[in-house]
């Protein structure tokens, strides 16, 4: 397994080492994915791209310990993943918040079952923090029913946080926004991230999001015995901006490279034909050898 | 000006207009006859005669249904002095509500004691669920009187036996709600709890009992009519006190004002009742 180390890992093992996953449902001959292999370094963010059906909610799930995989192994920090734990917070596609209960007391319930012995007064100032993280403080005494979509989705980011868990698991947050709110808050995410340092596993169906957020990602092919086929390299620089990153001369390669897999190759790596131990690509390189000049441009202006 | 184009005074106004119609045509249809005049001349030996069948054809003729005033008298003499109690087959009419609502009370706790952690365990559990749902199916359209005998067989006390059908209504439309709400539970609110690492006691009260909580109201309001429903009946079988033995026995005095004066009572606790419990189903329902 240690063959598909990702450059730059810590000396041992990776953080998050996934070995032979697979999902079989019963009665079904062949396997919604399997020997999926992939490892997150301490620190990354790794998105993961796929058509719908091939099973990335449910790798997600057996990260976050809801699901249990037909076969294969999931490595935290050195200990196998079985069950959820307090150590991985998750962001749930429909945000997930409880509509009786106030942002505060969302996350209030968090953070008490994180950390149960805390004062009344030590929870409440770790709700303010994240609350604050995200931007809501005015918004704290609301109840869901009365935020706005993207709002509710901000408070769903901010309880995964406030547990400061070990890695963050986000389903599709943004799938239901529309396309202004989604990337005010990508750009928020990006900078708590870069803020704490947190390592996150993100599925997305949006090729922007991914090269604007992801370190790495990870493309699967089509279903049925899907696997992780590629894995993809972002060379750009980590201090990104929404508003600047297509401009960098890597950024359409890189972005081509995804849509090309997505468009054309992925249903052809269906029914696992695509190899168990993904190659890592870095399709943004050749942009920099090609066009040196450019980028020399862009920082002298 | 804007007050008197209200929905609500509309209807208000309409609903004051239907009761004074109502009253009005009561009042008419209760109106003495006028007999005399219209009556074939009657021989002294004929009057005589009907006097002594107890048909005087000298005194005016009721139909025996009382008017709206004698109604407004008696509610005002059952209302002016709610709480006399001048032994077993007279008491006042708060006496004998009093006496319906504790035991309408005691039933429907007891139903809810046993209801709502019952309808948790099913609810959560599949195979509970299928389990017992047989045992449920059969229970439930049991009139709530058929258990009155083997009541009053097995428990020995006519109270009791009150209690105990009380109860036996209102048990189910409670036990199915609460078991369908709590499966009904969102899987995310779950979820979310499972990555939280919650304990189980502390995820039922805090995220299954509040997200089930409208469901299960529902089932208390619904148990809670036909509770109302049913101590009527129930106290008429056992007798002795209350608002069901109140009507029986004034039945049996031939008294229809006080008859009709419960029935308006009957329906006004109801209402009273309902409302409550429409409040608290106000409390814990929560917006999407």
């Amino acid at each position: 397994m240690l063959n598909n180390l990702a450059p730059g890992a810590a000396a041992g093992r990776p953080f998050l080492q996934v070995e032979g996953l697979a999902k079989a449902y019963p009665g079904s001959t062949e396997p919604v994915f399997d020997e999926v292999n992939f490892s997150i370094n301490r620190g990354e963010f790794v998105c993961i791209i796929g058509h719908s059906g091939c099973g990335k909610t449910t790798i997600l799930n057996v990260l976050a310990g809801l699901e249990t995989a037909s076969a294969g192994h999931v490595f935290m920090d050195g200990r196998e993943v079985a069950g959820p734990s307090l150590e991985r917070g998750v962001v749930f596609q429909g945000h997930a918040l409880m509509p009786w209960l106030t942002v505060r007391k969302n996350i209030a319930f968090a953070v008490r079952s994180k950390w149960p012995d805390w004062s009344s007064a030590q929870v409440d100032a770790q709700v303010q923090k994240y609350v604050a993280l995200v931007g809501l403080s005015g918004a704290i005494d609301k109840k869901p029913a009365a935020l706005s979509g993207g709002m509710k989705q901000r408070v769903g980011i901010a309880r995964a946080f406030a547990i400061e868990p070990k890695m963050l698991l986000l389903d599709e947050p943004f799938g239901a926004l529309d396309a202004l709110t989604r990337g005010t808050i990508q750009d928020e995410l990006l900078a708590i991230v870069r803020e704490t340092q947190q390592t996150v596993f993100m599925i997305t169906h949006d090729v922007d999001e991914a090269v604007l957020l992801a370190d790495k990602i990870l493309l699967m092919s089509n279903g049925p015995q899907a696997r992780v086929a590629e894995i993809v390299r972002n060379t750009m620089p980590r201090d990104r901006q929404r508003a600047t990153v297509h401009h960098d001369p890597q950024y359409y390669p890189l972005r081509n490279h995804l849509v090309d897999f997505l468009v054309a190759r992925s249903k052809d790596l269906s029914h696992g034909k695509a190899p168990a131990h993904p190659p890592t690509v870095e399709p943004g390189r050749g942009a920099l050898a090609d066009a040196p000049a450019s980028v020399t441009l862009k920082a002298v202006a | 000006m804007n007050l008197f184009k209200t929905l609500n005074f509309k209807a208000t106004l309409v609903s004051v207009l239907l009761l004074l119609v109502f009253l009005a045509a009561w009042q008419l249809a209760t109106l003495p006859a006028t007999g005399g005049a219209a009556g074939p001349a009657v021989s002294a030996e004929q009057a005589e005669y009907l006097k002594m069948l107890g048909k005087d054809p000298g005194t005016a003729k009721t139909g025996g249904f009382p008017t709206p005033l004698q109604m407004g008298q008696t509610a005002w003499r059952h209302l002016s002095d709610p709480f006399y109690d001048k032994g077993p087959n007279d008491k006042g009419i708060a006496i004998q509500l009093g006496f319906s609502l504790a035991r309408v009370g005691l039933g429907f706790l007891l139903a809810c004691v046993v209801a709502i952690p019952l309808g948790f365990v099913i609810g959560m559990s599949p195979l509970l669920r299928r389990a017992l749902d047989p045992f449920i199916q059969v229970l439930k359209p049991i009139s709530p009187l058929a258990w009155m005998p083997l009541a009053l067989y097995t428990i020995k006390d006519s109270s009791t036996s009150g209690i105990f059908v009380i109860f036996i209504c209102s048990v189910w439309p409670m036990l199915i709600n609460t078991a369908f709400g709590v499966s009904a539970v969102k899987r995310e609110w779950l979820n979310v709890a499972k990555t939280l690492e919650v304990k189980p006691l502390r995820k039922a009260f805090l995220v299954i009992l509040p997200a089930a909580a409208p469901t299960i109201l529902t089932g208390m309001r619904i148990s809670m009519g036909i509770a109302w429903l049913v101590i009527v009946a129930a106290e008429m079988l056992v007798g002795g006190t209350g608002i069901g033995y109140f009507v029986w026995n004034e039945w049996n005095n031939l008294s229809l004002t006080n008859v009709i004066f419960a029935i308006v009572v009957i329906g006004v606790m109801g209402m009273l009742l309902d409302l409550m419990f429409a409040q608290l189903q106000k409390w814990v329902t929560y917006a999407e």
